[in-house]
């Protein structure tokens, strides 16, 4: 077994017909960010060791007390050397990454609008409404530093949005999730069948589907439920809907709408499902959209959402601190007030009870998984594959 | 809408969200940005020449002296050459260039946002 844990290169990735095409330099760029974003999360255990033998004991003698909030913490490391170039070539790794992946896509961008409209047409499965509005809080700031975001249309009927993102995440997670990115949808369809082996939906909603990776698992090991993905953004459910129907996905359906406002009729669904979604929302959107998760859902059906860990009280403030970085310096600003929010009080505002709340982990399954990945891999905060996952059964 | 866009421009534009700086002067940032591009085209440019290296080695087929004394042949390959380097520039300099655009249009910053989002 090698010593080195490696990233897989980037040719590994999984093809279907609207992947962009690259060229031989385009999978080297993004096999150096691999290792690149490898190598960070190494260097990133530094800035507990800078923050415990440099940071904190002259905070404690300038102020003779031990630091009190995260927000003393933030303005003592930020002047720590180790801190500031880790900071800063993670920043710039991420800024990277946009260009290298929106250099590869935006170059093709008619070329995949026309790829995309073929397997599109005709469909009708691809269900758009120009009269659904971005929400405002993916206008205040472009997530995950992927500038133009989620919505952007640089020319008529653009996908480049999502086919950047197809690109990348492979890169940023140096490929945990698998060939299809799909790793978190997989682990999700294993828990449930494993935990409700009788359970048969017959028509299941993920919301905030963004290109789809994550719902289509759940669609393929459903084969008889009606599955719906939504999302506001087109550009991604054009890209979604071309890549479900190359994968031979039939039984998927990608709609335009806002999960705090859709259309569907009350308990309508067996199983609302999101993955990774509810960091990305807003402080008053959130409520919004688990009312309406509620009222969607049948009695007796189920919901679960895959998030980011929550913050627990025996969690240090440099822990609490570090797993922030990621909030402010990658754009996901709601993911620095999500911790304030218990998952139980959300899900109980809404009408979930108590007694039928759940919370578990779920690691992302990798079917690239050779066994070269160490249990004892520093955890790359934001990054690495390993959830909270939180619902409730309906009653 | 335009069909025809600016790839190079574009790829490198800034993201909205006002840019963190991490060192005391952001030109050490600006710096380390730069250099950080430049080492990932090395790095790319060494995987190329290591495929060609194994593929050279495979085939036999081309000689050092060949590639010393190449020069491109037809336009289009004059214009491949030249794409290249326009892209390479965009590349390296994209700091400077999402600098120019953070002055024409600034950002709030990230904790205005999340403060801004928590209300939304």
């Amino acid at each position: 077994m090698s010593v080195r844990n490696l990233p897989p290169v980037y040719n590994k990735i999984a093809q279907h017909a609207v992947f962009p095409e690259m060229n031989h330099d385009e999978r080297a760029r993004y096999n150096f960010l691999a290792n690149l974003n490898k190598h960070l999360a190494h260097v990133s255990t530094g800035n507990k060791v800078a923050f415990e033998n440099r940071v904190e004991p002259k905070f404690e003698k300038e102020h003779g007390r031990k630091i009190a909030s995260t927000e003393e913490l933030k303005q003592a490391i930020s002047k720590d050397a180790h801190y500031q170039v880790w900071s800063s070539l993670r920043r710039s790794t991420m800024e990277m990454r946009q260009q290298a992946g929106r250099s590869i896509v935006l170059r093709q961008a008619a070329e995949l609008r026309d790829k995309v409209k073929a397997l599109n047409e005709g469909k009708d499965s691809l269900i758009l409404d120009e009269s659904v509005k971005v929400p405002p809080y993916l206008l205040a700031c472009d997530n995950h530093i992927m500038p133009g975001s989620y919505h952007t249309e640089l020319i008529e009927d653009d996908v480049t949005p999502a086919a950047n993102y197809d690109t990348g995440l492979f890169v940023t997670t140096a490929g945990l999730l698998g060939r299809y990115s799909d790793g978190g949808g997989k682990a999700i369809v294993s828990w449930v069948r494993k935990t409700y082996p009788d359970f048969n939906p017959k028509r299941i909603l993920d919301i905030g589907c963004g290109m789809g990776h994550n719902v289509l698992p759940i669609a393929k090991a459903f084969p008889n439920a009606e599955v719906i993905g939504i999302d506001t953004g087109a550009p991604m459910l054009r890209y979604a809907n071309a890549r479900a129907v190359d994968l031979g996905i039939t039984n998927v359906k990608f709609m335009q709408m806002d999960a705090a406002k859709t259309t569907f009729e009350d308990e309508s669904f067996d199983w609302v499902q999101s993955t990774m979604f509810f960091h990305e929302t807003g402080g008053k959107s959130i409520y919004k959209i688990m009312d309406e998760v509620y009222r969607v859902l049948k009695p007796g059906g189920l919901t679960l959402h895959i998030e980011q860990p929550q913050y627990t009280d025996d969690m240090s403030l440099f822990e609490k601190f570090i797993r922030d970085w990621d909030a402010l310096y990658n754009n996901e600003p709601y993911w620095s007030k999500m911790h304030d929010i218990e998952p139980v009080d959300l899900m109980k505002s809404s009408g979930f009870r108590e007694e039928d709340f759940m919370q578990i982990g779920a690691k992302a399954e990798n079917d690239l998984d050779d066994g070269s990945q160490k249990a004892d891999e520093p955890e790359d905060h934001g990054r690495s594959p390993i959830w909270n996952v939180f619902g409730a059964i309906k009653n | 809408m335009e069909e025809k866009i600016d790839y190079i421009k574009l790829a490198s534009n800034k993201p909205k969200g006002k840019r963190p700086y991490f060192h005391d002067d952001p030109a050490v940032e600006r710096v380390l940005n730069i250099t950080m591009a430049v080492a990932g085209e090395l790095a790319v440019m060494r995987e190329r020449m290591d495929s060609i290296e194994r593929l050279l080695e495979k085939k036999g087929v081309v000689t050092r002296e060949d590639i010393e004394t190449f020069v491109p042949e037809t336009k289009e390959q004059e214009e491949q050459r030249q794409t290249w380097h326009a892209e390479y520039i965009g590349r390296v300099l994209r700091i400077v260039q999402q600098e120019q655009e953070e002055l024409e249009n600034p950002d709030k910053s990230l904790e205005e946002i999340a403060n801004d989002i928590n209300e939304m």
